[in-house]
């Protein structure tokens, strides 16, 4: 099961890397906030913890988690979108 | 039947987001992109809320709830001038989020069957809640400096480095102690606040002008916990998007030391600036220095063909950015020709200035990298300089002793005319000379930028 699991985060590392190599400088700033809105994903395990009833302090922990995680994604492809609305050609933007 | 849908909606989720990095290539497709990303979440959630394991949806909707209203502002009020502390708080919330989750996992095992308990799902747990909380305190660090709560000058103090080093080694030895005996909660908790506290002394020695490097870096600490995270728990699709994000910082980290020519270990341990002012200040107030006034500086810019503007972090300060681009608008009404060029390093993280540019409605097509522009200066007849230093420090070229030395900059002082708009002679964060100020073709405008640029824009008119 392990080096299953490696495979899959070295190869999507790669695919990462791949990816984010292409982007140029003027979107740096969109790629970090991008980035932190999806590594907000951490919510699908936060959910388990949450809603997992096996003690109190797993739960308070997990629903402390859910928020942070939820914060991270809303506010980040929020403020994502907010940003490469901004980016305009000269055509758009008079 | 429920485990395949929940690993179908991963499935696509993973796609949605690879898709979605990938339309950051371009800024036409970029925004349709992030919003596949953005459903991409959705479905992940949505399958992830009818796993088996969930009992109770009460605290899952109240955190979702009280997330989404935490997150909403976060998203859409926040100026854009403070987004490097904006990122570096979200950086914390994630990594927290991560350091939680493998806390939970840890007190359920504890409290439950330990003998099933592998080494390397111990192992797992133990980096992700390492990594998490090292995060979070840093990332809180960056935010104070960034936010000005704490100094952005560099806080050191003697044996620094030493302490840091036996601090890091006594986490890694509490790690291998729990990965070893799962059931000595000592080590465990004792790592994690270990870990904290590095955290924190990793961050405080680092000046404020670094900070694009330590942002990426945090960036991709925070990715490498929820990798972790995904290992603990067994699930693909946070390994994917901790990879994603890991590769994602460690990329961008190595940029921004690259644009400092430095290494990441120069820029964890060497704390630039601390040091420096005393040997940099010789000298420099008997050097010449020719001061202009906005009209003669107008008039200059009223008749320049070919204007090459330079902003940096003195721009964001002084929320410079709308009266640049009319500035700019009023040279082009005139026939001149307006260029911006970004050093990748302007500003305190990575795209800064363009994000400021672009929120100023300057069109994206003028906003160029460093190595597209530094050719042509030499036809340039005005290099605008709005509150950036080091990045045109021509010592970077010519002076092996300078500690900037080798950093690739960009290359103001071959205009014919260079317009330096600057508060006051201090030196920059790097604590640096600059020679470019008291070059014979520079003229320099003091006074807070916004001020200095509506004076040029009414003399500009004038002309």
């Amino acid at each position: 099961m392990l080096i299953l699991e490696l495979y899959v985060f070295v190869l999507a590392g790669f695919v990462g890397f791949m990816v984010i190599t292409k982007v140029p400088p003027l979107l740096h700033t969109p790629l970090m906030s991008a980035t932190n809105a999806i590594s907000g994903i951490s919510l699908v395990g936060s959910i388990v913890a949450a809603g997992g009833q096996h003690s109190t302090l797993a739960t308070l922990l997990g629903f402390v988690a859910v928020v942070c995680a939820t914060t991270n994604i809303v506010g980040g492809f929020l403020i994502t979108d907010r940003m490469l609305k901004m980016f305009k050609r000269k055509d758009e933007a008079k | 039947m429920r485990d395949y849908i929940v690993q179908f909606s991963y499935l696509v989720a993973s796609v949605l987001f690879i898709l979605g990095l990938r339309s950051l290539t371009h800024p036409d497709k970029a925004r349709r992109g992030m919003q596949l990303a953005a459903i991409g979440m959705l479905v992940a959630i949505c399958g992830t809320l009818i796993n088996h394991e969930i009992i109770d949806y009460k605290w899952i909707i109240a955190g979702l709830v009280l997330g989404a209203a935490i997150g909403y502002p976060l998203g859409m009020w926040v100026p854009t001038t403070a987004l490097p502390q904006r990122i570096a708080a979200s950086l914390s919330f994630g990594a927290l989020a991560s350091a939680l989750v493998g806390v939970a996992e840890y007190h359920n095992m504890m409290h439950g069957a330990l003998e099933e308990v592998s080494r390397a799902k111990m192992a797992a747990l133990g980096f992700e809640v390492m990594l998490g909380s090292l995060t979070v305190t840093g990332a809180l660090m960056a935010f104070g400096k960034l936010q000005e709560v704490l100094p952005s000058r560099p806080i050191t103090f003697k044996g620094q480095n030493l302490l840091n080093a036996l601090l890091f080694v006594s986490a890694m030895v509490l790690l291998v102690t729990s990965i070893v005996n799962p059931a000595n909660a000592y080590a465990f908790y004792g790592m994690i606040a270990i870990s904290a506290v590095v955290g924190v002394l990793m961050v405080i020695p680092i000046g404020g002008a670094d900070m694009p490097v330590v942002v990426s870096l945090l960036n991709s600490y925070c990715g490498l916990a929820a990798a972790a995270t995904g290992f603990a728990l067994g699930n693909s699709i946070l390994i994917i998007c901790g990879a994603l994000d890991g590769a994602s910082g460690f990329l961008l980290s190595i940029l921004m030391s690259k644009a400092m020519n430095r290494s990441f270990a120069n820029v964890l341990f060497g704390a630039f600036g601390g040091e420096q002012p005393t040997a940099a200040v010789t000298g420099g107030s008997a050097l010449p220095i020719r001061a202009i006034t906005a009209e003669d500086a107008a008039i200059q810019l009223a008749y320049a063909q070919r204007v090459i503007i330079i902003p940096g972090y003195g721009m964001a300060v002084a929320q410079a950015q709308h009266t640049v681009r009319e500035l700019a608008e009023l040279i082009e009404k005139r026939g001149g020709e307006v260029k911006y060029a970004i050093h990748p390093v302007a500003g305190r993280m990575p795209g800064h200035m363009n994000v400021l540019l672009a929120e100023a409605n300057v069109p994206y097509d003028r906003l160029y990298d460093m190595d597209e522009i530094n050719g042509e200066f030499s036809q340039t007849d005005v290099a605008l300089v709005i509150g950036a230093n080091d990045v045109v420090n021509p010592a970077a070229r010519s002076d092996p002793s300078s500690p900037i030395y080798g950093m690739p900059i960009l290359d103001a002082d071959k205009a014919k005319h260079v317009i330096v708009l600057k508060r006051g002679m201090a030196a920059g964060f790097a604590g640096i000379e600059n020679m470019l100020f008291h070059a014979p073709s520079t003229s320099m405008l003091f006074g807070d930028a916004k001020t200095s640029l509506t004076k040029l824009i009414t003399e500009v008119k004038a002309a």
